[in-house]
């Protein structure tokens, strides 16, 4: 349960810092229909994380967990309304949420790296990490 | 009358809790035993990190490295502590061929010891309190002891590590498995080439991040410094020369190397 959380903290954290690049704003969003959890194998379970209001719309993302591992990352709604957007849904959340799943695969209780500042911990693994307990 | 704190035996569940606290100009996480919050040793680590900023900060015009540095006073009138670190410093500086120095760039300035110095100390008071099991990460360099449980047959895990991927921002490079031992980190990919080499002035470069592993942050903290600061060639020398350290590095390019010492740390992903 602790590292379901912690991907969905990296992955709409992820997504808030993609989406900031934008140089416009809109409103307008598309809702993608959630899975249906009866359509879950036995033993999976989806857990959807709350919408994060970004400055470009609302992002929503889902895991499905089995014993307590990510098998899957929805992104259940996402800004839809321009070609920039169309291409963070083509192409950044597919990676993001492979990065997600990589970082969650890996196991980890805390992150090495170059000194990050106050601001830069906010973005950091470590900050999803201490996020998620 | 049912409790909230586990009974003690080979499969008690240590409840472990989080914290991050703002401090010296990043973050310091805490990850420590329930017990930690109750008897105040987490409460005092995170004082005494907050009295390191006041004291050590060259950011704080007041802050006794500032005066040191102004020549306003002398260090015996400074904290007992100063007298502690410079120590520290020099003998890190005559050990690295002065590519350590308390004075990067030439100001008085010994923050590339004070703060893994800090964090190793602030686990220290956890330990001293009768933790065994914590993590402190000071902004990306870790001190852990113990490890994190109970696994199948009721024993302690290492604690699990990554390795910040310096040119792949996100990604991690690899995972170290620590048990009272530090991880500690130094690269350009947070704050940009800042690490000066003390013989050139100049940016260290050549280097996009090495992690140094060994029993003390303050140590492996102030060696990382000074062999990012020699750049690809000489680090590679002088990092196998560590009696207890381990180093690994990732070049510009993105090759990689470690020293002998340092395959046993790797834990399998």
């Amino acid at each position: 349960m602790r590292r379901a959380i912690l991907a969905v903290t990296a992955t709409v954290a992820g997504l808030v810092a993609l989406l900031s690049f934008k140089t416009h704003s809109s409103s307008e969003r598309t809702v993608a229909s959630p899975e249906p959890a009866a359509s879950l194998p036995p033993g999976e379970r989806a857990i959807t994380g709350n919408v994060a209001n970004t400055a470009y719309g609302p992002v929503q993302v889902q895991v499905v967990v089995a014993t307590s591992k990510i098998v899957k990352v929805n992104v259940l709604e996402q800004p839809e309304s321009t070609e920039h957007d169309l291409q963070i849904g083509q192409f950044a959340f597919p990676k993001l949420i492979g990065e997600t799943l990589s970082a969650q695969s890996a196991r980890i209780d805390s992150v090495s790296g170059a000194t990050y500042t106050s601001g830069g911990y906010i973005k950091s693994l470590q900050s999803a990490l201490d996020n998620g307990a | 009358m049912p409790s909230a704190t586990p009974s003690p035996g080979a499969n008690a569940v240590t409840v472990q809790v989080r914290h991050a606290e703002h401090v010296m100009g990043t973050v310091v996480s805490f990850d420590v035993p329930v017990s930690a919050r109750h008897d105040g040793s987490l409460d005092a680590a995170i004082r005494w990190l907050h009295w390191v900023d006041r004291v050590f900060s060259p950011y704080r015009a007041d802050s006794d490295v500032s005066l040191l540095a102004r020549a306003e006073v002398s260090v015996d009138a400074c904290a007992p502590e100063m007298a502690e670190v410079l120590a520290a410093c020099a003998s890190v500086r005559d050990l690295s061929g002065g590519y350590f120095t308390a004075a990067p760039g030439g100001q008085f300035d010994p923050s590339g010891y004070v703060k893994g110095w800090a964090v190793e100390r602030a686990a220290a008071l956890l330990a001293g309190a009768g933790s065994a099991d914590h993590v402190v990460n000071g902004g990306g360099d870790v001190q852990c002891a113990g490890g994190r449980g109970p696994d199948g047959s009721g024993g302690r895990e290492p604690w699990r590590v990554g390795i910040a991927d310096p040119l792949r921002p996100g990604r991690l490079a690899l995972v170290v498995a620590a048990s009272d031992c530090a991880v500690a980190t130094s690269g350009t990919a947070e704050r940009g080439p800042h690490i000066i080499d003390p013989h050139t002035g100049r940016p260290a470069s050549g280097l996009a991040s090495l992690t140094i592993v060994g029993p003390s942050l303050a140590l492996a903290d102030a060696y990382a410094t000074a062999a990012f600061a020699m750049g690809p060639a000489r680090a590679r020398d002088w990092t196998a020369s560590l009696e207890g350290y381990a180093a690994f590095a990732i070049t510009g390019t993105g090759a990689t190397w470690h020293t002998p010492g340092f395959a046993r740390h790797i834990a399998a992903v």
